[in-house]
């Protein structure tokens, strides 16, 4: 079953196409990963996907509903989930509260249960930091529950950022440059966590990355874009063989400076 | 793991002001100690009636309602992180509803709270409801604005409200019989309001919607990836701290028998939001602190007359300048 479908999906800024008639479809309990050349609109195609930017055309089915034009938090309600390329904690809140934010959605609360702290409403708080517990347990860091998120080495800041995104009880968490930052061990173990996500959890995975090593370990299919555009989905073996794609990071031989010209970071 | 950079926390407690407060802190981080302070205040100010003069009741009454006002602005600028100028307009819709309702109608004063709480939601929701879809400087202006429209319509819709003049004759409450018409009456009864205020504010802020206000005042667009309704949880806030200043309204209208639109002017939300920022954003006791130092200050030097708002001024500023934090500000490690 496609958890994820994506079709014709086009976004400009000021006439420059930054998404181009894109499709693609992520399939239940997949890994797929969103590569491209720095500048190819991979993280607007996130942005468009969680609902922070409004699409100019073009439709995204999530689960078989139209999520196209949600707000980011309806989205996050409906199962998918996302973290951030660069850090999005709650820096002056404890670890275990930022994990406590993805368990929002999940319930219901409001003023009044809370001023007068009924029954159902400490069950609930129970339940919001037990889920956040088990969260934080996931990705290994339970002990560091109390310290302020601002406290914690960037590694760590990483992790409360996944328990975060898994605390929303997604169906399909969006990685925007899990990697980035980290050295090799956290690499390995990042590996392992995003395999234990889809394992034990069943949860889909989507992620944009950079080092290529990590996502040919564990994708099963590449989405690859360029200028928005769509050049080659498919197999980690075949993406790495396709001119395309080798155009793309590395410029045409026959086309004298091109590999210059395209060295946009 | 490389243990991280920590700031230096007793560094600071080196010397003078500093080590006091850090002194302080480290002897209110015992829950029993804590209590303790609070039972002793407590204490105090249920006695101060048995001792103090008229003038003094007056003046802590009055401490009291501006505590009151304080720690509703507190939910929408401390927890919620929303600039509000134009707070007057939520307590001015507390005040003339009971005033209205009392002196044209014959309501009960006591009935006049539900419907003051009603009206104060209804006046949340239509100015929060548009406004608080813009980002903070923007939102400052509009509430800036509806302040203004809400004193001027006070003034003009001379029917109901009696115009420039206001209304008199607003019945005052009674208790069981008891007409309230003593100054101790009054006391207490904002002595009450205060703990009603401390108490709901401290549920409010350690709860699953506390929490949603912290994460939208640190990070909004973190706080909607999680699933979080920015604009439903800010008009929450809104229309809460509404109610605080709707309930307060009353309880003014009751006391004074008589209000104009001319209690509601802009400097009157000024002066709640700076004692909200002089105390503390975001922390109970800072609200206290600020309030009583806002409405005591004044009073302590009625000797050196006008001369007195100079010094005021200037102390303000040198807070802003060495302690941005406020008085007592929010405080974690």
């Amino acid at each position: 079953m496609r958890i994820l479908q994506v079709r014709d999906l086009a976004l400009s800024f000021g006439g420059l196409n930054v998404i181009d008639r894109l499709s693609f479809d992520v399939d239940e309990g997949s890994i797929v990963s969103l590569i491209g050349p720095n500048g190819a609109g991979k993280t607007s195609v996130f942005n468009c996907l969680t609902g922070f930017y409004k699409a100019d055309s073009g439709e995204i089915r999530f689960m078989d509903q139209p999520v196209t034009k949600l707000k980011p938090h309806k989205i996050t309600q409906k199962g998918m989930a996302r973290t951030f390329q660069n850090l999005r904690l709650f820096k002056q809140m404890t670890v275990l509260e930022n994990v406590m934010s993805g368990m929002h959605c999940r319930t219901r609360a409001g003023a009044l249960g809370a001023v007068l702290r009924s029954g159902s409403q400490r069950r609930e708080e129970a339940h919001i930091r037990s889920v956040a517990q088990e969260c934080l347990e996931f990705v290994g860091i339970l002990a560091l529950k109390d310290r302020l998120a601002r406290n914690l080495p960037y590694g760590d800041q990483r992790r409360v950022e996944w328990a975060r995104a898994l605390a929303t009880r997604p169906r399909l968490l969006l990685f925007d440059e899990p990697a980035a930052g980290l050295n090799y061990d956290e690499k390995e173990r990042l590996i392992g966590l995003i395999r234990r996500i889809r394992e034990e959890l069943g949860i889909t995975i989507f992620l944009i990355e950079h080092d290529m090593g990590l996502v040919m370990q564990i994708s099963e299919k590449v989405v690859v874009i360029d200028y928005g555009k769509k050049i080659a989905e498919g197999g980690c073996d075949a993406v790495q063989c396709d001119p395309k794609v080798i155009e793309a990071y590395l410029g045409r031989e026959d086309e004298e400076g091109a590999a210059d010209e395209r060295n946009r970071s | 793991m490389a243990e991280p950079s920590t700031p230096p926390p007793a560094a600071a407690a080196t010397s003078g002001l500093a080590g006091l407060e850090e002194r302080l802190f480290v002897f209110f981080d015992k829950r029993s100690r804590r209590r303790l302070v609070q039972g002793l205040l407590v204490l105090a100010a249920v006695s101060i009636p048995l001792v103090g003069d008229s003038y003094l009741l007056e003046i802590l009454t009055n401490s009291f309602f501006y505590i009151v006002l304080c720690l509703g602005l507190n939910i929408v600028v401390g927890y919620a992180g929303l600039l509000d100028l134009g707070y007057a307009a939520f307590f001015a819709v507390g005040a003339y509803t009971t005033g209205i309702l009392t002196s044209q109608f014959d309501w009960n004063f006591w009935l006049t709270i539900p419907a003051a709480v009603f009206f104060s939601i209804i006046a949340g929701v239509i100015i929060g409801g548009p406004t608080l879809r813009l980002r903070s400087d923007y939102l400052a202006i509009v509430t800036l604005g509806f302040g203004e429209i809400t004193r001027i319509a006070a003034r003009n819709l001379k029917e109901l409200t009696g115009g420039a003049s206001g209304l008199i004759g607003i019945n005052r409450p009674s208790f069981f019989g008891l007409e309230l018409n003593q100054i101790h009456h009054y006391y207490y009864v904002f002595f009450i309001l205060v703990l009603l205020a401390v108490f709901v504010s401290f549920r409010l802020q350690h709860s699953r919607l506390g929490r949603a206000w912290q994460y939208v005042r640190e990070d909004e667009d973190a706080a909607e990836a999680m699933g979080i309704d920015r604009v439903a949880v800010k008009l929450y806030a809104y229309v809460i701290g509404a109610v605080f200043a709707g309930v307060a309204g009353c309880f003014f209208a009751g006391k004074m028998t008589a209000i104009s639109p001319e209690t509601f002017q802009f400097m009157q939300s000024a002066t709640i939001l700076m004692a909200v920022v002089l105390g503390g954003m975001g922390k109970i006791p800072g609200m206290i602190v600020g309030a009583l130092a806002l409405i005591l200050f004044p009073e302590i030097f009625r000797e050196i007359g006008s001369v007195r708002m100079l010094v005021f001024g200037v102390v303000l500023v040198m807070m802003m300048i060495f302690r941005p934090q406020g008085i007592w500000p929010e405080r974690r490690n």
